[in-house]
């Protein structure tokens, strides 16, 4: 387990474990602040015919909230999860395969959605399956003064007027997903965009010191 | 462009690190301008003008200018001419499905046995364990399996024998098992006697003279994995002495 601390685009204290889980062929779990996700890969794996595409791999995302059965709100999730998973993925090397991410909801304390593409990041990265760039989620919400916070809480959330979360890749800082919730001018976006940009390099770093970290032990 | 690649071997590489394939600035005039042929194994990729990472991992090189990614995984992707130990599933017709541990099972003809003829069957049945080498292994096609070599004998392939134990490691530890001089073997060699055939898919198999020899090797093997040599061998003393 490693543990960043964060100083100047303030995200929450964030740390990562790969390899945790057994049975799958990747698994990571993420952690910022209070919100938690466990992820675990597998794949590339046989197909359903009603599923198989012949040129490139099927994806699949299965969120699972902390308590009760999956509903609309994990849907959507799944489906950006998805999204930005099949843009950075190289799936063209794995055609009729599948590729399953079960993402397991530890705690939900704000920020989950970005909190899940990380963990989706990691567990992706320890499976080796081929990818053509990172991601990373950031949230960014914004209060009733027009004050942007990065990595927001639950009760930060709660206080906004909108809330955003952005995947971006780690070759050229592009957004690859976007998912946005109440009211906001075009600038304001512009401005989330900026920080998030700022505060994926921090992500990134992260990404790779533990990576480094993982293979200067066994090698 | 070959220069920034070395420098970097050893270093650990994430998906989405490039390198430019740009020549260098300065071409010597005296010297005969000669292209560089690069090799590019697993875990790099051609992009356009650059060479990308596409697998995190350390970056390796052999001479002259061979360069792959090393990294840890556990799913078996096929490749041609790689050997493994695969699990007999079904039986149709002239050829039987293989189970490897990869996304589809691969078929293994019932000629592709040494001394077989349309005749004379090879005694082959349903759930037994095959060490087999892959002739046919590309993303669009079923993978296709035999047990001969080129000259069409057998070469240690085949169908096991009784007894034994199967179990998984990592395809990391393969690797390592399965180097020349290797020191995990090294090591082992100094235990007890024992078979050992090790597939690149990750399935180890292990007979020794008695069970609980074998259980040992077993155990051993699969905690290979997450230590390093000096406590590798400490452990592998105190098996010697009888301690476990």
């Amino acid at each position: 387990m490693e543990v960043c601390r964060s100083s100047a685009v303030s995200l929450r204290e964030f740390g990562c474990e790969q390899s945790l889980l057994s049975r799958p062929d990747g698994s990571a779990s993420f952690v910022q602040g209070d919100t938690s996700v466990l992820a675990g890969v597998y794949g590339p794996a046989e197909v359903k015919v009603s599923k198989e595409i012949y040129d490139r791999a099927t994806v699949e995302v299965l969120i699972q909230p902390k308590v009760g059965l999956p509903s609309v709100r994990e849907r959507s999730q799944e489906q950006c999860v998805r999204e930005t998973c099949e843009a950075s993925l190289l799936l063209s090397l794995h055609p009729r395969s599948s590729l399953t991410l079960v993402l397991q909801v530890l705690h939900d304390d704000g920020s989950l959605l970005s909190c899940s593409l990380n963990s989706a990041c990691m567990a992706l990265m320890d499976a080796g399956l081929p990818m053509s760039c990172l991601f990373c989620g950031v949230t960014c919400a914004i209060d009733y003064d027009g004050k942007i916070i990065t990595d927001p809480s639950a009760a930060q959330e709660k206080g906004s007027r909108a809330l955003m979360t952005f995947a971006i890749d780690s070759t050229e800082r592009r957004v690859l997903m976007s998912s946005t919730k109440g009211s906001f001018s075009v600038h304001e976006l512009q401005q989330c965009i900026a920080v998030s940009q700022k505060a994926s390099e921090k992500i990134f770093q992260f990404y790779r010191d533990s990576i480094s970290r993982r293979y200067s032990k066994n090698l | 462009m070959l220069s920034s690649l070395k420098d970097r071997v050893g270093a650990v590489l994430l998906p989405g690190d490039g390198f430019s394939l740009d020549t260098d600035d300065t071409i010597s005039l005296t010297e005969q301008a000669k292209p560089d042929k690069v090799l590019c194994g697993p875990g790099l990729r051609r992009s356009g003008a650059r060479l990308v990472a596409c697998k995190s991992g350390v970056l390796r090189h052999k001479l002259p200018n061979v360069f792959w990614v090393d990294s840890q995984q556990r799913r078996y992707v096929p490749a041609k001419g790689e050997t493994v130990i695969g699990i007999v599933m079904l039986k149709s017709g002239d050829v039987f499905k293989v189970d490897f541990g990869g996304s589809e099972q691969a078929s293994l003809s019932y000629l592709a046995f040494e001394g077989s003829t349309k005749r004379n069957r090879p005694n082959v049945q349903v759930g037994d364990l095959v060490f087999a080498q892959f002739t046919i292994a590309n993303k669009d096609m079923e993978p296709e399996l035999v047990c001969i070599d080129s000259s069409g004998r057998a070469n240690g392939m085949g169908v096991f024998g009784p007894g034994g134990l199967l179990f998984r490691v990592s395809l990391g530890l393969v690797r390592r098992l399965l180097a020349p001089h290797s020191d995990i073997r090294s090591d082992l060699d100094q235990l007890f006697p024992c078979e050992l055939v090790v597939g690149m898919n990750g399935r180890v198999w292990v007979k020794s003279s008695s069970i609980q020899q074998t259980l040992i090797l077993a155990n051993l093997l699969q905690s290979c994995d997450t230590m390093t040599a000096p406590q590798r061998q400490e452990l592998f003393k105190r098996v010697k002495q009888g301690a476990l």
